[in-house]
């Protein structure tokens, strides 16, 4: 049945704050590092001292045009920086450097997957550069606010995505896939908790049907992207309440509070900020060139979307494979590398996803540091298809082997060990003839029918080689024998 | 352009500056005096002129990534009228909930 809360479309944006893995900071060369004892990533263009002149972070501009490429997004040739002015503590200067009318990137799309796996795009309004802002600590010093600069001056990326969204799940989507895509470019470490990826929501509601959006409502303060879907559904059913009630609401800024999952009142937006926006004089316009464009396209490493598609159409993956391996870029890589080693792909994701995956798990390691080359993992997966180790030996023996071993070619750990399947023919027939001779009667049992007891006859011969006998090899010899 | 009192408190509450009585009309004499003799400007015809934002026609002065230490952390806190050892301190302006 139909509840109040289906007869409205919720209209959702969201403008994400990527903090970038930089050596130094956006306009001068103090230290961008998380961390580190107050107030020692300083210099005097973060400090905002008079006279003094910022200079602008090549690496800034290849890590934007990075995403924005990587966003299928249009790049600004003329990029200048802008001053947007207000007061507060954790800004020395009095104005952040940020881009106004130039941003550069505008347009593109991040495209999400739905339950139904069908696809969306998340259309782009615009990615800019921007500063961080130092931080304020209020609870240390009872008439004090401390004042942190460490973080003033860190570079970040504004990413605004068009009000595109319709429900908190896509929201959730939405902010997964920008976190992989900041992790497979390496521009940033996508940690929601320590605040180098932030989100905010702009949240309305309207009838279904209508054209025009509701009261726009801000909220802020979510680390993680859980909490994101959590603020967008309370603050839903906060304004489809009120409306439902007859009420009007505010335009305004509201903060997430995680530990009651509701949001409350941060500031009224009703008297506009008043940034004051103009042209920053002191860094001269960056003109991007189609070349220059071009030198960062190359370096962009395979992304998760054209690998999942190339990992289900080209190699018949299932969805949930793929989408497991592209989940982690060191994941996928390491697939990669794998697969261009062997052609059993269906092997491939198996030992990649079970057998490495829990020893990982186990070591508590990361895919970097784990020792056993893909090359060596393929060379396993063809002795498996082979026949000269059965997959068991291989998970059991040899795999346990390699990871003491990891140069040791796993073909030499299977033979030095005596683990290589003994398939011929006449030694397999010799045991097969031994278990015949032990068992006369259960022999009898089967000529009469009972064709159950092959696995016991399969479990002695398997005994007698040592468990490196190939099953599918025994099962037809000893077939063969008991039907003569 | 016309700087009245209520231009004032507007721009004093963006700069966090407070103006009572005399020094507030001083402050609107002084904005207003500013203003007409800037307008002087005005008399000239702009029209096919672009706004002027640089002083050079340079472009892409751009920097290496790299970290260059430029002053220490007790440097960084001398001329703060109020510090520790650690911290600038300022006025506490957000109240404990």
């Amino acid at each position: 049945m139909d509840t109040i809360y289906d007869k409205y479309e919720p209209v959702i944006g969201l403008e994400v704050h990527i903090q970038l893995l930089t050596r130094s900071k956006a306009y001068s060369s103090d230290a961008n590092e998380y961390g580190n004892m107050p107030n020692t990533n300083i210099d005097p263009i973060s400090l905002g001292h008079p006279g003094t002149l910022p200079k602008a972070n090549k690496k800034v501009i290849e890590h934007a045009v990075k995403l924005g490429l990587a966003c299928n997004c249009h790049i600004t040739e003329v990029n200048q920086y802008a001053r947007k002015n207000y007061f507060y503590a954790d800004l020395p200067k009095g104005y952040q450097i940020t881009q106004d009318k130039t941003p550069i990137c505008t347009g593109g799309h991040i495209t999400i997957k739905n339950d139904d796996g069908t696809e969306k795009q998340i259309f782009l309004t615009r990615i800019h550069m921007e500063e961080d802002a130092g931080k304020n600590i209020h609870d240390q010093a009872p008439y004090h606010t401390l004042v942190d600069l460490n973080r003033a001056g860190v570079p970040l990326l504004e990413m605004v995505s068009e009000p595109d969204i319709r429900k908190s799940e896509e929201a959730y989507k939405y902010l997964t896939e920008v976190r992989k895509l900041v992790r497979y470019l390496d521009i940033c470490d996508g940690n929601m908790e320590e605040g180098s990826l932030r989100c905010d929501a702009n949240i309305s509601v309207m009838k279904k049907g209508s054209t025009e959006f509701g009261t726009k409502v801000e909220v802020k303060n979510m680390n993680s992207i859980r909490n994101v879907q959590r603020a967008i559904e309370y603050e839903i059913k906060r304004q489809i309440d009120l409306l439902e009630n007859g009420e009007s609401f505010p335009m305004e800024t509201r903060n997430f509070d995680a530990v009651t999952g509701k949001t409350h009142s941060l500031r009224s937006k009703e008297a506009a900020n008043d940034y004051r926006y103009f042209p920053e004089p002191d860094l001269q316009p960056v003109i991007i060139s189609e070349k220059y464009i071009e030198q960062v396209r190359s370096t962009l490493p395979p992304l998760p979307d054209f690998l999942f598609k190339k990992y289900v159409n080209q190699y018949g993956l299932s969805e949930y494979d793929a989408g497991v391996i592209t989940d982690s870029k060191s994941i996928a890589l390491y697939f990669e590398d794998l697969i261009a080693n062997t052609t059993n792909y269906k092997a491939a994701v198996n030992w990649l996803m079970g057998d490495i995956k829990s020893t990982l798990n186990q070591e508590a390691l990361s895919i970097e540091k784990f020792p056993v080359k893909p090359a060596q993992i393929a060379a396993l997966i063809q002795l498996i298809d082979e026949n000269k180790i059965s997959h068991t030996v291989a998970s059991q023996k040899v795999y346990p082997k390699l990871l003491e071993q990891p140069d040791k070619s796993p073909y030499d750990i299977a033979e030095q060990n005596n683990w290589l399947q003994q398939n011929d023919a006449n030694s397999l027939n010799e045991f097969i003839n031994q278990v015949i001779g032990k068992y006369p009667d259960k022999v009898q049992d089967y000529k009469n029918g009972k064709t159950n007891l092959l696995g016991l006859f399969m479990g002695e011969v398997m005994k007698l080689s040592k468990g490196v006998a190939d099953p599918k090899l025994i099962n037809e010899l000893l077939k063969k024998k008991l039907e003569e | 352009m016309k700087i009245d009192h209520k231009t004032v408190d507007h721009l004093a509450h963006l700069a966090r500056l407070e103006f009572e009585n005399e020094s507030k009309e001083a402050i609107v004499n002084d904005l207003n005096r500013i203003l007409s003799f800037v307008e002087k400007l005005d008399e000239l015809n702009t029209d096919n002129v672009s706004p002027l934002i640089y002083m050079t026609d340079e472009t892409n002065v751009l920097r290496e990534d790299s970290i260059h230490e430029t002053i220490s952390h007790a440097q960084a806190l001398k001329n703060a009228p109020k510090k520790d050892s650690d911290y600038f301190r300022v006025p506490k302006f957000v109240e404990k909930k």
